[in-house]
């Protein structure tokens, strides 16, 4: 099995208090499967949201890939989707 | 409460762009142009239409400004003068909830109905279990009267096929004493003899219909009136943001507050009084005491429970000391408290000392409005003389750890803790004074404790382990 895929989530304030919050239990959600080919991780503000439109936070980088307006579980398609492409 | 759905992220939008407009001195001029901006003409509408959702989001913001959504005496009145009266007005109101008509009316009034799944039986025993002849059968299907249906359930409880489905009216559902209930047109109404402040109906209604009265155009006036501003932050803040809690205090004073106080410090005193009133009254032979600290609590007791009276302690609440301690400090301040909950923001009302209430939410929106990033500022000092167990006040049996460290092994404990008033809860409280064993009792309104109030923005299992980090820190 490759390098695991890291996930990190905005914990930045804009983010945290448009739903953010809520992801911080993303591992919770994760099969085992999915958990043990990812590194999860809460990180600081990951500044996309300097473009004046917080509607589109929060925010959360599977690999290179930045899911906007996250949830668990398009946060979860995602890595789905990444994880397929390794 | 619940986690962040649209109807709760909505709220923190409109919060965060008032506040915004409000940072740039534009909020006269732009705040009719919200509704237009988050729905734009060739937006999907949630609900009929774009101008309808525009309406609703028009009195959403209303309320926000701290009116009462039935005060309006002219539909045509822009957002712009509400924002005038709000900041010409002195006093903020005690009842602090208000539902936005426009939005509620959504819900049935009876709450079984027929399904297509009935198969029109033979036996149709919806029919004969029907006490008020409700029941008739068109085209081979069972149609409810609404007109006589009593919401009994029988019909329900006796169809075969399960055909027939019961509907909840959310915000009714969630009211632990039957305080919300339905006029004749259909809309919510709120009944004060009854609210107990503990902000269910807020986080169970799906449309967001019910909502507090912001002091939040209250606190922008203070700022602006030349007189010092003094924050109170309730210690469940310390689970509410990624960052260090001595950072979250250094967020809120950066919003322009001339010093910031933790109400942890008011909790001391809870603790210390508590402490001495459970040893006084166990010597004097008195079955069992009961917290005070949760306002949702002693409102329940003072509306309902009446027999729980005579045990509920004395002691003044968190806020309560606080507050007199930053009284004593700044005479002539407005006093804010940085809280939880609905019941807090009543409480606010009650105190003799406090003047305003910000929520954590509005506090966050605020936060973002300001571009202000908590992980990013600088950490204040924290109180070193406050007690760990003060710091764990937020969370479930938290109160209970606090006093029984403070007695110690002056007198046994028998502790029972009541984790959320629900209406099963309610009813075991109301048998308290004959059944209970225990002779201190512990109740918060909230399962968890105010770390799951009902305008929090940090899920409460995270905000507990936060929580109680801070307190392990302390110690």
């Amino acid at each position: 099995m490759g390098k695991k895929l890291t996930v990190k989530i905005c914990t930045g304030t804009l983010c945290y208090v448009m739903g953010g919050a809520d992801l911080q239990l993303l591992d919770e959600q994760l099969s085992p499967e999915l958990l043990s080919r990812v590194d999860i991780m809460g990180s600081p503000c990951l500044d996309c949201c300097n473009h004046d439109d917080s509607a589109q936070a929060p925010f959360v980088k599977v690999g290179e890939r930045v899911v906007s307006g996250a949830t668990i579980s398009k946060v979860i398609d995602a890595i789905k989707d990444e994880l397929s492409k390794q | 409460m619940a986690g962040a759905n649209n109807a709760v992220l909505m709220r923190r939008e409109l919060l965060t762009r008032l506040a915004k407009l409000y940072n740039q001195g534009e909020l006269k001029l732009k705040i009719d142009r919200i509704p237009l901006e988050l729905r734009p003409k060739d937006a999907e509408p949630s609900r009929c239409c774009v101008y309808k959702d525009r309406a609703m989001l028009r009195y959403k913001l209303m309320a926000l400004l701290g009116f009462n959504i039935r005060d309006e005496q002219d539909e045509l009145t822009p957002l712009s003068d509400y924002v005038d009266r709000a900041f010409a007005r002195t006093e903020i109101e005690q009842e602090p909830l208000t539902v936005v008509d426009e939005v509620c009316n959504a819900c049935v009034k009876t709450n079984y109905v027929v399904t297509s799944l009935c198969r029109g039986c033979l036996a149709r025993a919806c029919m004969t279990s029907c006490n008020k002849d409700a029941i008739r059968f068109e085209n081979g299907q069972a149609h409810i009267d609404h007109s006589k249906c009593v919401n009994c359930g029988m019909c329900f409880k006796s169809c075969p096929f399960h055909a027939i489905v019961y509907i909840p009216v959310p915000c009714e559902e969630a009211c632990p004493v039957g305080a919300i209930s339905k006029r004749e047109d259909g809309t919510e109404q709120i009944d004060y003899n009854k609210c107990i402040y503990c902000g269910r109906c807020i986080v169970s209604c799906p449309f967001g219909a019910v909502m507090e009265k912001s002091h939040i155009m209250d606190v922008f006036r203070a700022f602006s009136s030349g007189r010092k501003v003094v924050a109170m932050v309730a210690p469940a803040i310390a689970g509410q943001f990624k960052a260090p809690l001595s950072k979250i205090l250094g967020a809120i004073r950066d919003l322009g507050f001339d010093d910031v106080i933790e109400v942890a410090k008011g909790a001391d005193e809870t603790t210390a009084n508590e402490a001495r009133e459970f040893m006084h009254k166990m010597a004097e032979g008195q079955k069992f005491m009961t917290t005070s600290c949760c306002p949702s609590y002693t409102t329940a007791v003072n509306k309902h429970l009446p027999e729980l009276k005579p045990f509920v302690s004395d002691t003044g609440t968190p806020m309560y000391y606080t507050a007199r301690l930053a009284r004593a400090m700044y005479p002539d301040a407005v006093l804010v408290f940085v809280g939880p909950c609905l019941a807090k923001r009543y409480e606010a009302f009650v105190d003799p000392n406090t003047d305003l209430m910000l929520s954590f939410e509005e506090v966050g929106a605020m936060f973002v409005a300001r571009g202000i990033d908590v992980a990013g500022v600088a950490s204040t000092e924290l109180d070193r003389s406050i007690d760990s167990t003060s710091r764990g006040y937020p969370v479930s049996a938290g109160v209970m750890t606090a006093v029984a460290t403070k007695v110690g092994s002056a007198v046994e404990i028998r502790p029972m803790v009541i984790n959320g008033i629900n209406k099963q809860s309610l009813r075991e409280m109301k048998m308290l004074p004959k059944t209970c064993t225990a002779n201190m009792v512990e109740v918060m309104a909230c399962e968890g404790g105010c770390v799951n109030g009902c305008n929090v923005i940090a899920n409460p299992k995270i905000a507990t382990r936060q929580v109680d980090e801070v307190v392990k820190q302390a110690e």
